[in-house]
């Protein structure tokens, strides 16, 4: 039984707490510099002693940000490509985790290993030959392009965590569609699909966190600002206004909403998503 | 049912499951599988990519990038930063998860702590970059404060100068690295059983001897599998170095990906590129064999 409240249990938990405060502040010091930041004028930031909080508070950053087309299109590029490749690979993994989930069949082992092996493939081993792909298909700096490389990534996470959640549902649901005379293919989409909810949107958030995250093939396989997604807006932004780091700090917070928002509203499956590869 | 019915079913059973890998299967073998045969093919050839018909160069690109000095170079670097990220994200994420797990903290503050103690998780490596680069300008908060307490005499440029730049990137990768840890050890944590820690009370076992003989073993194989995930990802990054120093100054943060990258799309020598990105998945693949081999013997 643990001894309470002798003077040496107490200064434990004192400098425990001094503990955590440090860890508090090792962890979010940076991400509040930046939020504070984004609402500072742009010669506050480097003002002298730092202000902690925002001197004199303004919106200028987000205004100069949401009043540009251009980089509206940004946002809009990578809503578009992360919601398009959800949907697809959602579909996709489906399909592959209720056959994995649900048959014997040879091959089945090999196939598993093929597709854990194939979450630890380098991006940039792939990066030169889909340039080399994308170019002579005519589809350079189109969505179609990002869309079917940023597939290739969000499937083998995708079949591995819905086979996890398939694997989790009674068998005798489906068998009775079958001893009812029903086909798998019925099975699926009347029993399976409807309870499998919580492994679709948990499938669904990893899938948008790693399409929204993307960068090396954005930079590669797009050209034309009208085609750039988020991530490479704020690289655009670092090289034409170096010093605008307010604005940086605003686009910043505002790519960074859907992560965090997600995050919020849907923690477990958001750690469900973000661990998968890790538990297998 | 009939016995042709029957047999019909059990056909219908056989395909099946090939029927609903088969868009999976189509797109990770080609846009997978092919892409690293054409790799591995582009790296043997003059010009590839650029020349409708290259010719056959042998093992001379390959020659090239071992002879580069800035190959070896980024390969150190590459090794400094994965091992050094590696180690930090696991000593931090294990003392934040046994901290978070202490029953000296009141449950709701351990709540609240939890999800900010993750938040560099969530935020994306080019934003993880822009957030340093603020920090670490020379005339930023972080040189102001280090300033203020004497730690530094002067301004220091930390990722311009070639002296602090590798560690300044490492530093950053670390600190928006260790919540895997973290989460999964919390995890591993909640799964080990109170009575081991009962038992050892009953002997009289002080807390660090807790530590080392039940705490630690019982999460060895989380600690092993994320620290092999952890190696294996961390020597791909490539955004964080790309925007926050970009190889530079004067390679001195240079790692394989950028190297790998500058080489094909800056130089357009892209199958110099590719024998580099071969060297790269070699790497991947020998690390990723280890892996499923630990894995399968769990």
């Amino acid at each position: 039984m643990r001894k309470r409240h002798t003077p040496k249990d107490r200064l434990i938990t004192v400098a425990l707490h001094l503990a955590l405060a440090a860890g508090l502040f090792f962890a979010a010091f940076p991400i509040y510099w930046m939020l504070s930041s984004s609402f500072k004028s742009n010669t506050e930031i480097f003002a002298l002693p730092p202000t902690i909080l925002p001197k004199a508070f303004t919106l200028e950053a987000y205004a100069a940000i949401l009043g540009d087309p251009v980089k509206l299109r940004f946002f809009f590029n990578s809503y578009f490509v992360a919601g398009a490749v959800t949907v697809l690979t959602v579909l996709i993994a489906l399909l592959a985790a209720y056959g994995f989930s649900r048959f014997n069949f040879r091959g089945k082992g090999s196939l598993n290993t093929l597709i854990i092996s194939t979450q630890t493939i380098p991006p940039i081993t792939l990066l030169i030959p889909f340039f080399g792909l994308v170019v002579s298909y005519g589809i350079f700096d189109t969505y179609v392009a990002l869309i079917l490389t940023y597939l290739v990534f969000t499937l083998p996470y995708a079949i591995l965590l819905m086979t996890g959640y398939l694997n989790t549902l009674p068998r005798d649901l489906d068998e009775a569609v079958a001893v009812d005379g029903g086909s798998s293919w019925t099975a699926l989409w009347r029993v399976i699909v409807p309870i499998s909810l919580p492994g679709v949107v948990a499938t669904s958030v990893y899938t948008f966190l790693l399409c929204w995250n993307e960068f090396l093939f954005a930079l590669t396989l797009t050209k034309s600002t009208s085609m750039r997604t988020v991530p490479i807006g704020i690289q655009l932004l670092m090289g034409q206004h170096a010093f605008e780091w307010n604005q940086m700090m605003a686009m910043s917070v505002l790519g960074s909403l859907p992560l965090l928002l997600i995050y919020l509203v849907a923690q477990r499956y958001f750690l469900a998503g973000m661990t998968a590869g890790s538990v297998k | 049912m009939t016995r042709q019915k029957r047999s019909h079913h059990k056909l219908k059973r056989a395909v099946a499951p090939y029927l609903y890998l088969s868009p999976s299967l189509l797109i990770i073998g080609l846009l997978m599988l092919l892409p690293m045969v054409t790799v591995i093919a582009y790296s043997f050839q003059n010009s590839a990519v650029l020349r409708r018909d290259p010719s056959f160069a042998g093992l001379k690109h390959y020659q090239a990038i071992f002879d580069d000095p800035v190959f070896w170079a980024s390969l150190w670097h590459t090794l400094y930063f994965t091992c050094m990220s590696v180690i930090f994200h696991m000593t931090i994420g294990m003392v934040f998860a046994l901290m978070l797990n202490s029953d000296r903290i009141n449950p709701t503050l351990r709540n609240i702590l939890r999800v900010l103690y993750i938040l560099p998780w969530l935020f994306t490596a080019v934003i993880i970059a822009v957030i340093w680069r603020l920090l670490l300008e020379p005339n930023g908060v972080v040189n102001s404060i280090l300033m203020q307490i004497g730690v530094i005499g002067s301004k220091v440029e930390w990722f311009s100068s070639p002296e602090t730049a590798l560690h300044a990137v490492t530093f950053a990768n670390i600190w928006a690295g260790y919540p895997l840890f973290m989460v999964s050890l919390l995890a591993g944590l909640q799964g080990i059983p109170k009575d081991f820690y009962e038992a050892a009370d009953i002997d009289g076992a002080k807390a660090y001897q807790k530590l080392i003989f039940i705490t630690i073993p019982q999460l060895m194989p989380i600690i092993i599998s994320i620290s092999l995930l952890d190696f294996i990802w961390t020597m791909q990054v490539f955004p964080l170095i790309w925007i926050t120093t970009g190889g530079g100054p004067i390679y001195s943060t240079e790692v394989l990906s950028t190297y790998t990258y500058k080489l094909a799309f800056s130089s357009y020598n892209l199958s110099q590129a590719s024998a580099s990105a071969v060297v790269i998945l070699l790497i991947s693949l020998g690390l990723t064999l280890f892996y499923i081999r630990y894995q399968k013997a769990r």
